[in-house]
């Protein structure tokens, strides 16, 4: 009997540890995990370190206290620049930070997806990425003598990713138009999820197979959670929900705005967060 | 027909991208975005363009047709990442700081462990301006954009483009609503390459916050043809070129 990996969202909160380092799937305001992350939200977690491309994830945890480091590229909500309530947490210097360039990012995340201690880049050189990462060492080139950026390894304790499908073994697949990092972050991470659209017994009727670049060696744990994505993009099951972030945005510099959103939106169950969406939508 | 302001900008991003045969373009703004369009239906139709998601065009499409357009390639975050790596691609950045010698800041404004203003982040700002052609597009043109030196360097300038971080560095052009400039003075510092039609050197001078150099001649950034009016109309029919310059007549 195949071993089944289906999981509910306390369960892989269950698996999460205050003091974490989390890695978080997607890109800006696109294909987030967003469940478990109202799920993290809800939970006694904290002190967390947030490893990712960043979008809405990072606000909701910064803004709600969870964060003790973030650890990133960008913050970003995609069509609207500026992640507010990431952008108040650094203001009030009420968060640590590793800021580093895209490639180095996704450097750092292939060499713990390759079990190496480093990788070397030219990204970085001369940048003021150096000067705020006092820990970031570069390296000679045995061969010719140039001096490269050693980007080390972005070791990750647990890592969230939403994807369109999975299966009960936990192999899963992207229908949209890009993977994004979400296999290296999985391959980097000692504690692996995915949560997903929808669970199906036969990954190969859902699309060419080929997409299906998440196996099961990847994964412990699947939890499907339908609209999960919401309010980040999640084609072609559905596209970001433009309305709800600007409502969410907003609540960036209005304190009562944000109170608001808290307890309609995050104070509550996830089945509770999709009941209040839909009638917010009608 | 008429030029408008900002239909002089885009022709003058068109002309940074003129160069650019089978390179990647990366156009950050609606501007820029016109310009690599207009570039590639006009004199470099072989310039690879994405939708600003995962896709190449094969064709240039107006603003907000690129779901419908024909395709010509596959380009995901990763593979951006590649052709960032091998050189073959120019991006047109933004910038809130840019200083006297070409460094770009789009990271915080202040201290960064605790900034003023905390703005993007740097994105792929090192890595392109250590691995490609690099262009930036200044829609505000002022002495708080253009700086004596920047609070964070997020795309590095001439100085700080040493050794390995010099050996691809390549600062085309700064396009802004007043005037082009590069990193042509002395010792790569900005120098000012064209004014816009109606702008005087004086005007471009006192917008600047940092030293720029000014040759004997500067001509005028050149006006748009009418081909070229229709086609950037076409693409942007609804005006959005207008939210980053204002057409104020």
């Amino acid at each position: 009997m195949a071993t089944d990996k289906t999981a509910s969202l306390d369960d892989l909160v269950g698996q999460l540890e205050t003091g974490m380092t989390i890695g978080i799937g997607g890109w800006g305001s696109r294909r987030k995990p967003m469940a478990a992350v109202r799920a993290i939200a809800r939970s006694d977690l904290t002190d967390l370190t947030i490893v990712s491309y960043g979008g809405p994830d990072v606000g909701i945890l910064c803004a709600l206290g969870k964060v003790r480091k973030v650890v990133y590229g960008f913050v970003s909500l995609d069509s609207i620049p500026l992640e507010p309530h990431f952008r108040a947490a650094r203001q009030a210097g009420a968060v640590e930070v590793a800021e580093y360039d895209e490639g180095m990012f996704y450097w750092g995340l292939y060499a713990a997806a390759n079990r190496l201690p480093f990788l070397p880049t030219r990204a970085g050189l001369g940048s003021s990425v150096m000067e705020v990462n006092p820990d970031l060492r570069t390296v000679a080139d045995p061969y010719d003598g140039g001096e490269f950026v050693a980007m080390p390894a972005l070791h990750l304790d647990a890592a969230i990713c939403h994807l369109n499908r999975a299966d009960a073994r936990g192999n899963a697949m992207y229908l949209g138009p890009d993977l994004y990092f979400d296999n290296l972050f999985l391959l980097a991470a000692e504690r692996r999820f995915v949560t997903c659209e929808q669970i199906v017994d036969d990954l190969a009727k859902e699309g060419p197979v080929e997409r299906v670049r998440i196996n099961r060696s990847m994964v412990d744990a699947v939890v499907e959670t339908p609209n999960g994505a919401h309010f980040t993009s999640c084609v072609p099951d559905y596209d970001r929900d433009e309305a709800f972030q600007r409502e969410y945005a907003a609540t960036g510099k209005d304190a009562a705005a944000w109170d608001q959103f808290r307890d309609q939106y995050l104070d509550v169950s996830e089945d509770e967060y999709q009941q209040a969406i839909m009638k917010a939508a009608r | 027909m008429s030029a408008t302001r900002a239909d002089v900008c885009v022709v003058a991003c068109a002309e940074a991208f003129r160069p650019d045969a089978d390179t990647v373009v990366s156009p950050m703004g609606t501007v820029p975005r016109l310009g690599a369009l207009l570039a590639m239906a006009t004199f470099q139709p072989d310039l690879l363009l994405t939708d600003g998601e995962a896709y190449l065009l094969a064709e240039p499409v107006p603003l907000g047709a690129e779901a419908d357009a024909r395709r010509e390639g596959w380009l995901p975050f990763r593979d951006i990442f590649q052709v960032v790596n091998a050189g073959t691609r120019h991006v047109m950045m933004g910038a809130t700081q840019i200083d006297v010698r070409g460094n770009q800041n789009i990271s915080a404004l202040g201290d960064h462990r605790q900034p003023k203003v905390q703005l993007l982040g740097a994105r792929g700002a090192p890595g392109n301006t250590a691995n490609h052609t690099t262009s930036y597009w200044v829609p505000n043109h002022g002495p708080r954009v253009f700086v004596d030196q920047v609070d964070f360097a997020s795309g590095i300038g001439t100085d700080r483009a040493t050794g390995e971080a010099g050996r691809f560095h390549d600062l085309r052009a700064v396009v802004t609503n007043l005037a082009v400039l590069d990193l042509g003075g002395p010792d790569g510092t900005l120098g000012l390459r064209s004014t816009h039609p109606g702008v005087t050197v004086d005007e471009v001078v006192a917008a600047t916050g940092c030293d720029l150099h000014v040759p004997d001649d500067v001509p005028t950034t050149r006006e748009p043809t009418d081909d070229e009016l229709a086609l950037i109309d076409r693409f942007d029919a609804a005006g959005q070129r207008f939210a980053e310059i204002p057409n104020d007549g």
